[in-house]
């Protein structure tokens, strides 16, 4: 009797069994996950991958040969020009940003307010900048600095001006790199507050209209608010590819003169692979991390907390 | 549709094809020596990369190897990116074109080519110490020094101008087929011929930047004044009377730089020459042959010739590739007889033919080929490039330094940012501090 009970219950549970497995598969988390895995495979390889092997040869010593641990890391730190690199890593990556986002409001509620019908032009126009390979547009725009054959030198000589030596001396190195970054990269934040501007409900400015509301103010209690976030989430995503930046400084100045626009990513270039010094370089690039991974948990957090208040 | 391939069938043929293989005599086929993967150096020069392939194909015939060339640019460093990535790999090509510091740098992953090397020199004459220092250690040669690639960077002058605003023949002081007569070219001459040249208008350009021209120029006057940031004991010399020396002197003479030499890259002096604006430059004849096909009237007034000499010597800067072979290679009998066919005269005298003089090989007995004696023009112009009666001594940036420490001093570009400080103010006690403690961060293994 007892074993055919057991039996009945075996009998029982084995479908259940396999329409449980049915539900999991049809489950939309699931069919999410499958349909993302090629893409995590892939990141895991192209990203995850490398990023712990930099890890790894972060904690060998010059000659990859020994475990130093910290000791990289250690050792920059007592490194003056480290310390330069980690300055002007800040000051490239701060004040382009601050730039690209303010002339990319700025342009976004110009190109806002030009008709349907020649709107189009102008942002297909605008954003011609963003879609040439930086390596590219920098050539040429080291045509245009070259140091001796400038052609804004030749621009500003016929009024009686100049000539500046526009990657020759180090603060005007320094601002011809973020002034390329921030032609190359202000397109981007015109294109993304375009669209924030366009889903701000119309009769919240008509609101404001009626209660007497200044242009600034309209702009300070509806449109910055209505944009906060994806204000957040452009300056996330603009500060990481700023601060990683190599394309510009390697091609205008190769860091130079003497390291004064070197950045992260050309520092670690430098020492790496020109000066054979792997994990020393590696260890350079790996410094990005914690300032990057601090500035998305910031900000994501702040996202995430008014989406919690909103909803 | 009905598949004519039966399981049957194909295990029939499969057993037959295996018996043919097993009774069928030894043929030597056309690949019979296994293949060989090379890297090569892309030349600047447009053409001289076929001569290198005539030459490896020729000898691939021969030795039934097959071989397959890669043409890897300079530019971006796209050679030593594939060089780090080939060693971390442990795969890639089975030969590779070092350029200067990276047969030390790569030393763990290089088989040692003494049983190639000693013979080579035997026969095509002995190598510069430059070489030795760049290619050998412990004893070890480390890589073959290559044609392709290796260069002098002395001065280029031109004629008409240095006679005009400084009072120098530079064709006298170098006859084309003659000795040097050159005792007169000292660095005050240099320093005075400088002024009056940038006086009269036309710079000498010769930049201050971090890439391979500057520093190289920058290495020359150092060693002129004997003057090293360490010596060949890896002790730290910073803070001595012939640097101080060397850097007094260069400040001096950057002074008559164009204003704008800081931010100078490789191609900001070929420029310079072309564009008609300067009196002289350190290279190559690169910017001489770019000069013939794009400003003739300015290639015709270029006199290739050697370096002023210094309180301590007269030093060219010198900048050798090697061919070395990677350990993880599979076919190291193969790679070496290629090496050994690369470094004969008729293989070097292809290379510098394909060239026009550029490529410069490191035994003493093939610096007289045909090449240099008639490229023009004008006629002789590069006579003097490869320093035929060794009156200049070939030096390297940073030299005698211990080489991986003197890598990095050369890739950081101390020298050149030393002289830029001073140049910009900084007194030179504060350079000098700043260059010992760069220089003490050289000193980790």
């Amino acid at each position: 009797m007892v074993d055919a009970v057991i039996s009945d219950v075996r009998e029982l549970s084995a479908p259940r069994r396999k329409s449980g497995m049915r539900r999991m598969l049809q489950r939309k988390s699931t069919i999410a996950f499958f349909m993302a895995l090629p893409l995590l495979l892939l990141i895991s390889l192209l990203v995850l991958y490398p990023a712990f092997y930099a890890v790894h040869l972060a904690t060998l010593n010059k000659s990859m040969q020994r475990f130093v641990g910290l000791s990289n890391f250690t050792f920059l730190f007592k490194r003056e020009t480290f310390w330069m690199v980690v300055r002007q890593s800040c000051l490239f990556a701060l004040s382009a940003v601050f730039f690209k986002a303010l002339i990319g409001f700025i342009v976004a509620h110009f190109v806002h307010n030009i008709p349907a019908k020649g709107q189009r032009k102008w942002r297909g126009m605008l954003l011609i900048p963003w879609v040439i390979p930086p390596a590219m547009s920098t050539l040429a725009w080291l045509w245009l600095f070259d140091p001796s054959y400038s052609a804004f030198n030749w621009i500003l000589a016929l009024f009686g001006f100049g000539p500046v030596a526009w990657t020759g001396d180090a603060y005007w190195a320094r601002f011809s790199v973020i002034l390329i970054n921030v032609w190359y990269g202000a397109p981007f934040f015109l294109i993304m507050y375009l669209a924030a501007l366009k889903s701000v409900p119309e009769q919240l400015y008509e609101a404001a209209a009626i209660d007497g509301a200044s242009w600034w103010q309209r702009i300070w209690y509806v449109t910055l608010p209505m944009m906060r976030n994806i204000i957040a989430i452009t300056v996330l995503f603009s500060t990481i590819v700023t601060f990683a930046n190599f394309d510009i400084v390697q091609v205008l100045t190769a860091g130079g003169p003497i390291d004064k626009t070197h950045v992260f990513a050309t520092w670690a270039f430098r020492l790496g692979i020109q000066g054979g010094d792997i994990p020393l370089g590696a260890s350079v690039s790996l410094f990005m991390f914690p300032i990057l991974a601090f500035c998305a948990i910031f900000i994501l957090r702040d996202i995430h907390r008014r989406g919690n208040e909103a909803s | 549709m009905h598949s004519a391939i039966t399981r049957r069938s194909a295990l029939k043929t499969a057993a037959l094809a295996t018996t043919a293989l097993i009774a069928a005599p030894y043929v030597r086929g056309a690949h019979a020596a296994g293949s060989l993967a090379i890297g090569f150096w892309d030349h600047w020069v447009p053409g001289a990369n076929e001569a290198t392939k005539t030459i490896v194909n020729t000898w691939a015939e021969k030795e039934k190897v097959q071989v397959t060339m890669d043409f890897i640019p300079s530019q971006g460093d796209k050679n030593l990116i594939t060089i780090a990535a080939e060693a971390q790999a442990r795969s890639g090509h089975d030969v590779f074109a070092f350029p200067t510091w990276y047969p030390h740098a790569y030393s763990d992953s290089l088989v040692p080519l003494n049983d190639i090397m000693e013979p080579l020199i035997k026969q095509n004459g002995a190598v510069n110490d430059t070489v030795s220092y760049l290619g050998r250690a412990d004893g070890k040669w480390l890589a073959v020094p290559a044609t392709i690639g290796s260069q002098i960077k002395g001065p280029c002058s031109r004629i008409d101008l240095m006679k005009k605003l400084a009072g120098i023949d530079v064709q006298a002081l170098y006859p084309a087929g003659e000795k040097p007569k050159a005792d007169s070219w000292t660095f005050d001459a240099f320093l005075k011929a400088a002024e009056a040249c940038f006086k009269g208008g036309s710079p000498i350009g010769i930049g201050l930047g971090g890439t391979t021209d500057s520093v190289d120029t920058a290495g020359a006057w150092f060693n002129g004044f004997d003057a090293h940031l360490v010596n060949a004991k890896g002790d730290i010399t910073v803070k001595s009377d012939p640097v101080r020396q060397a850097l007094e002197f260069s400040v001096k003479l950057a002074k008559f730089f164009p204003a704008d030499a800081p931010a100078w890259d490789d191609a900001s002096n070929n420029k310079w020459l072309v564009s008609g604006r300067g009196a002289m430059i350190m290279n190559p004849p690169s910017a001489w042959a770019v000069a013939k096909r794009d400003a003739p009237q300015v290639a015709e007034q270029c006199w290739t010739h050697g370096f002023p000499i210094g309180p301590k010597g007269r030093f060219a800067p010198f900048l050798p590739y090697f061919w070395g072979i990677w350990n993880f290679s599979k076919n190291i009998p193969a790679a070496k007889s290629l090496l050994v066919e690369l470094s004969q005269q008729a293989s070097a005298e292809k290379m510098v033919a394909a060239s026009g003089g550029y490529d410069l090989p490191s035994f003493a007995n093939f610096t007289t080929f045909k090449t240099w004696a008639e490229e023009g023009p004008p006629k002789g112009t590069l006579y003097h490039y490869p320093n035929p009666y060794n009156h200049q001594t070939l030096s390297v940036t940073a030299a005698p330094a211990p080489p991986k420490i003197a890598h990095q001093i050369y890739t950081q570009a101390i020298h050149t940012k030393m002289i830029v400080r001073h140049l910009q103010g900084e007194t030179m006690e504060k350079t000098l501090a700043w260059a010992e403690s760069e220089v003490e961060g050289f000193m980790r293994t």
